[in-house]
């Protein structure tokens, strides 16, 4: 566990290398996530968190404790992963990340619901959800599975996810890390959730042909 | 029977986060909790995507290199000197 924010910050001002590996190693799978956003490959993920370090040590001094330590490192790698793209020319799925509303998106395939005019139960499950067995949910093969199916999904959806549900932090730890407001914070983790569990049911309780 | 009036199936699946963010409204809450009341359907959804967030939390994060920290470690030492 790390330190409160200002006994954090003196202890780095005074070169305890302790204190900062134990800070780097805490926050590196979520700074690496959040790169992942912003770039093409782990691997220049993995720079973009080094570049990162560099840069949060260069301004120490200047933190202000304004906000919280966690955040502004977090804010310096979201500058540091633009810039980079910037310079390489790739484009960056600012969009996708701050509006998520306007790619409209089913948590379930409309096509397993009644039509709208259907006289009885419009809207209904046509093909409701197939129970998974539980004994497999948990077995190695199945978190390969989903591992791969968080792999796959647009950036700024695996970003939340993984921080939430993977790292465990909480919706405002996530919202100010990737400056989301609360509303799209939870659309984009809704969608990632419910894609996760379509795949889960596909491969744990495929449909009979 | 499944009452329908308020919410339908369809739309029930798309509040599922927001419920268990607990950010329903009050209206919105007492709707969703009627509908699975009735609905085997919904019911199944909602346990899966808890089931989801289980499964998810089992995973592990990814995880420093060792040479990547070395390089860091090794950053804050220059660092240090020449501040
Ligand atoms: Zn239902």
């Amino acid at each position: 566990m790390t330190l409160p924010d200002d006994e954090l910050v003196a202890a780095l001002k005074e070169g305890d290398e302790q204190a900062f590996a134990a800070v780097v190693r805490e926050w590196h799978a979520g700074l690496t996530r959040v790169a992942r956003i912003f770039t093409p490959t782990r691997a220049v993920a993995d720079e973009v968190v080094q570049e990162t370090w560099l840069r949060v040590l260069g301004a120490l001094d200047r933190f202000e404790g304004r906000s919280s330590l966690k955040t502004w490192v977090f804010r310096i790698l979201v500058n540091t992963a633009k810039t980079r793209a910037q310079r390489e020319g790739r484009s960056i799925p600012f969009s996708a990340l701050h509006d998520p509303a306007r790619v409209p998106e089913a948590a379930v395939d409309p096509e397993r619901f009644l039509p709208d005019d259907h006289p009885h139960h419009p809207g209904g499950w046509e093909s409701p959800p197939r129970e998974l067995p539980e004994d497999r949910v948990i077995a190695g093969e199945t978190r390969e599975v989903i591992e791969r199916a968080i792999e796959a999904l647009p950036a700024s959806q695996r970003a939340v996810i993984s921080l939430r549900d993977v790292e465990g932090w909480s919706s405002d730890e996530v919202r100010n890390a990737l400056d989301l407001s609360e509303v799209n914070q939870r659309v984009l983790l809704h969608r990632a959730r419910a894609r996760v569990r379509q795949v889960l049911e596909d491969y744990l309780a495929p449909e009979s042909t | 029977m499944i009452d329908t009036e308020a919410l339908s199936c369809q739309e029930l699946v798309e509040l599922v986060t927001d419920y268990l963010e607990g950010a329903l409204e009050e209206r919105d809450l007492r709707a969703f909790e009627a509908h699975l009341a009735n609905c085997d359907g919904c019911t199944e959804y909602l346990e899966q995507m808890r089931t989801t967030i289980r499964v998810v939390g089992t995973l592990t994060p990814n995880d420093l290199t060792q040479a990547a920290e070395t390089v860091l470690l090794k950053a804050f030492r220059d660092w240090k000197r020449s501040s």
